[in-house]
């Protein structure tokens, strides 16, 4: 017999006691919880968002469209980068006012991890983001390139679109994702408290994240 | 029968009748001052931030209540749900294998990792892994698997045991830390730093420039999980330091191990638990990494993705009607943290990788009651009741415990490696010994006792004497022992530790 075979035999012998139940899971789990806590507007959950971000020790930034590459460039030449990650389809208007001389690094599947390590920092879009928890959920879209660009540099740039990406609740924000794209949910820089429960931000992810919500009202 | 074995690297192996029973490791656990200050520190830090977090959503009764039901769900339709697994995982381009027990485990993955010709592994902090000794089995293959979890790092430069699911390293002040950094980090790779200090964020640092050389040139990554998506064929790991987005995406090769009972039904599920599970266990209220992947994705990622199916004991468990609700748990660790025993005997007296009030159900039902270590588990609590009512996924701990004393005590029907078997009382057997010492400590350290009773008064109205609603079909036919309303002492007196209940 194989071990397949073995597991799923054993789990049905071991529920032979419980009485046969055909009820469709919708109606076998009840879900009275609530799908977002408290009801803001639009500029109530962006402030919520603000708020959860740095709490867990991200830079919040906030801009309009128009503002957008300005503050991009000064952020990279305020943290000293020399050279960025740059996913295939950010839109190119948000580098348009960085120093040329901040060297272009494209994202590509050639790269190796030694190289991506050599890069100071990436700047990104985002799929979505929570504004209970102060989360940013990346989707791998082109705008946010392969997990690692975002994972190795010890600075990452992420754009959320306001109010277009923000949600309220994880609930929410499970109703917009897509299961079979490899998801990465962010809040705040890497940290651990393993040592006496003392968090210290910053271990093997990037240890600065700066969130930059940009106004867009287009959605 | 073989032993289920679940993993104890450092002392006899815990199937050893070498191992000491509860009480004879939780004596030397409170004499030693410095554990005790850490477990104290740690677990009272920890314990008002959850409260705290907890407190943050209004809906949390109903978020938990919905969390038994999917688990229970679940397990009431495992065999189904796995298939679903296998075929989910097969379509998104995974291999699924399945293992009996943890002999079958640490083949399945030594074998995968040698057919990749790699001698060297980056693991992800995982509880099935360490369960079934996966690193000492590869070591013994000649395969190296390095611990990325800074408090997993810290148990094996100490050559130590984990003694928290949480902080595995919660016995260690930053003090040791730094002496085993010092002292043990060039035999394993970049050594510590020149002067390095005991600040937490030096020794942070000291871990991540040891550990980066690794994750760089990683070929195999292996990891648990927290949540398998039986529709989408989904893994989600839940972490903090990055070290799992690092195993999880840069090797080429990815192999997770996952108990039968980490799966949930649908997409919609991780809405539940992903606000449960952070408050519960770092009482963040999102924790700063959570990684998702079905199968493999092209140019993203590793392009070989293995998905182990562990039994290990968990189908035993689920024949048990009572024990069976073990298997609900999210292995968020809150009832560690708010377990009066726990704080006073520590992590290493349970004898396994799962310490405090869920080590006290689940080992002893994972590997059976034949051990005086597994015989005193279920007597190593005061019944007070606080696990049960921060448990996120509201598993009656006391309720179980009480089952399994009264296994212990009286003997019964229980399955082991699939078949029904009868256990013999204890009584008159040095299991019997054993347990009653057990149950001596924990009701005589007053702290505990007192802590228990008070607690105890508050949750009496929280235990049931049979489940309402769809958890009937747990219970049809069947009432719940009851926990005894009177107090803890007076129970003991009159039925000397349960012994007498069952009469
Ligand atoms: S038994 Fe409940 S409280 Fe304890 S670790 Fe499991 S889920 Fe958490």
């Amino acid at each position: 017999m194989s071990s397949r075979e073995r597991i799923l035999g054993r789990v049905r012998r071991a529920l032979a006691d419980v009485p046969p139940d055909d009820t469709p899971y919708e109606e076998a789990v009840p879900r009275p919880y609530l799908r977002r806590h408290g009801d803001r507007d639009v500029a109530g959950t962006a402030d919520l968002l603000a708020a959860n971000l740095a709490d867990y020790r991200a830079v919040v930034h906030r801009s309009d469209t128009a503002g957008l590459p300005g503050l991009i460039a000064h952020l990279l030449a305020q943290r000293g980068s020399a050279s960025v990650l740059v996913p295939p389809g950010l839109d190119p208007a948000w580098l348009a006012d960085t120093d040329t001389d901040i060297t272009r690094v494209a994202d590509r599947a050639e790269s190796t991890p030694g190289e991506l390590d050599r890069v100071d920092s990436v700047v990104t879009g985002c799929a979505v983001a929570i504004a209970e928890t102060g989360t940013i959920v990346l989707d791998g879209s082109p705008d946010q390139g392969r997990r690692r660009i975002t994972l190795i540099p010890d600075h990452h740039i992420c754009v959320v679109r306001v109010p277009g990406q923000v949600v309220s609740s994880v609930p929410e924000a499970l109703e917009r994702l897509t299961p079979s794209r490899p998801l990465t949910w962010i809040s705040g820089p890497s940290a651990t408290s393993d040592i006496e429960l003392d968090r210290v931000e910053g271990v093997h992810g990037p240890r600065t994240l700066e969130v930059v919500l940009a106004e867009d009202g287009d959605g | 029968m073989s032993t289920t074995y679940l993993g104890m690297p450092a002392l006899p192996a815990p199937g050893d009748r070498a191992f000491p029973s509860f009480p004879q490791a939780a004596h030397a656990a409170v004499r030693d001052t410095t554990l005790r200050g850490n477990l104290r520190h740690a677990t009272h830090t920890i314990r008002a931030k959850r409260a705290k977090a907890v407190a943050e959503v209004s809906d949390w009764a109903q978020l938990r209540e919905a969390g038994r039901r999917i688990k229970d769900h679940t397990l009431r339709h495992l065999d189904r749900y796995l298939v679903q697994v296998e075929e989910a995982v097969t379509a998104a381009g995974g291999t699924v294998h399945w293992a009996a027990n943890a002999a079958e485990a640490n083949r399945i993955v030594a074998d995968l990792v040698k057919a990749t010709g790699e001698r060297e592994v980056v693991k992800v902090k995982s509880m099935a892994t360490q369960e079934i000794g996966l690193n000492e089995a590869l070591q013994a293959e000649g395969i190296r698997a390095y611990e990325t979890d800074l408090a997993e790092l810290i148990v094996q430069l100490g050559k130590d045991r984990p003694s928290h699911i949480l902080v595995p390293a919660i016995h260690r002040n930053r003090g040791e830390i730094r002496d085993i950094f010092r002292s043990e980090m060039s035999a394993w790779g970049r050594p510590a730093p020149e002067g390095l200090t005991d600040t937490p964020a030096e020794l942070a640092e000291a871990a991540r420039l040891h550990l980066r050389e690794k994750f760089l040139r990683a070929k195999v990554g292996i990891s648990g999980a927290n949540f398998v998506v039986a529709e989408t064929g989904t893994l989600v790991v839940v972490e903090s330091e990055g070290n799992g987005r690092m195993c999880l995406t840069l090797p080429e090769t990815l192999i997770s191990v996952v108990g039968i009972e980490k799966i949930v039904p649908t997409w919609r599920d991780l809405e539940v638990f992903l606000q449960t599970l952070p408050r519960s266990s770092t009482a963040e209220r999102m924790n700063p990494y959570t990684s998702m992947w079905t199968g493999t994705t092209d140019g993203d990622g590793p392009s070989t993705f293995h998905l182990v199916l562990l039994d290990n004991g968990r189908t035993d468990t689920l024949a048990d009607q009572v024990g069976r609700q073990a298997l609900r748990c999210i292995r968020c660790s809150a009832c560690l943290n708010v377990c009066p025993v726990y704080e006073r005997a520590g992590g290493h007296a349970y004898g396994s990788v799962y310490p405090g009030p869920i080590g006290a159900i689940l080992s002893p039902q994972l590997r059976g009651t034949a051990t005086d270590i597994d015989a005193s588990l279920p007597y190593a609590s005061s019944l007070c009741g606080a696990c049960y009512e921060v448990c996120p996924v509201a598993i009656d701990i006391p309720e179980v415990l009480v089952h399994l004393r009264e296994r212990v005590a009286e003997g019964g029907t229980a399955t082991r490696g699939g078949n029904k078997v009868v256990l013999r009382p204890a009584k008159g057997h040095a299991a019997e010994r054993a347990a009653m010492r057990a149950a001596r400590w924990a009701f005589t350290h007053p702290g505990a006792l007192a802590a228990g009773q008070r607690l105890a008064s508050r949750t009496r109205r929280f235990h049931p004497r049979a489940l309402p609603g769809p958890g009937r079909a747990w219970s049809a036919g069947r009432d719940l022992p009851a926990v005894p309303a009177e107090p803890f002492r007076d129970w003991w007196q009159r039925t000397r530790g349960g012994k007498d209940e069952a009469k």
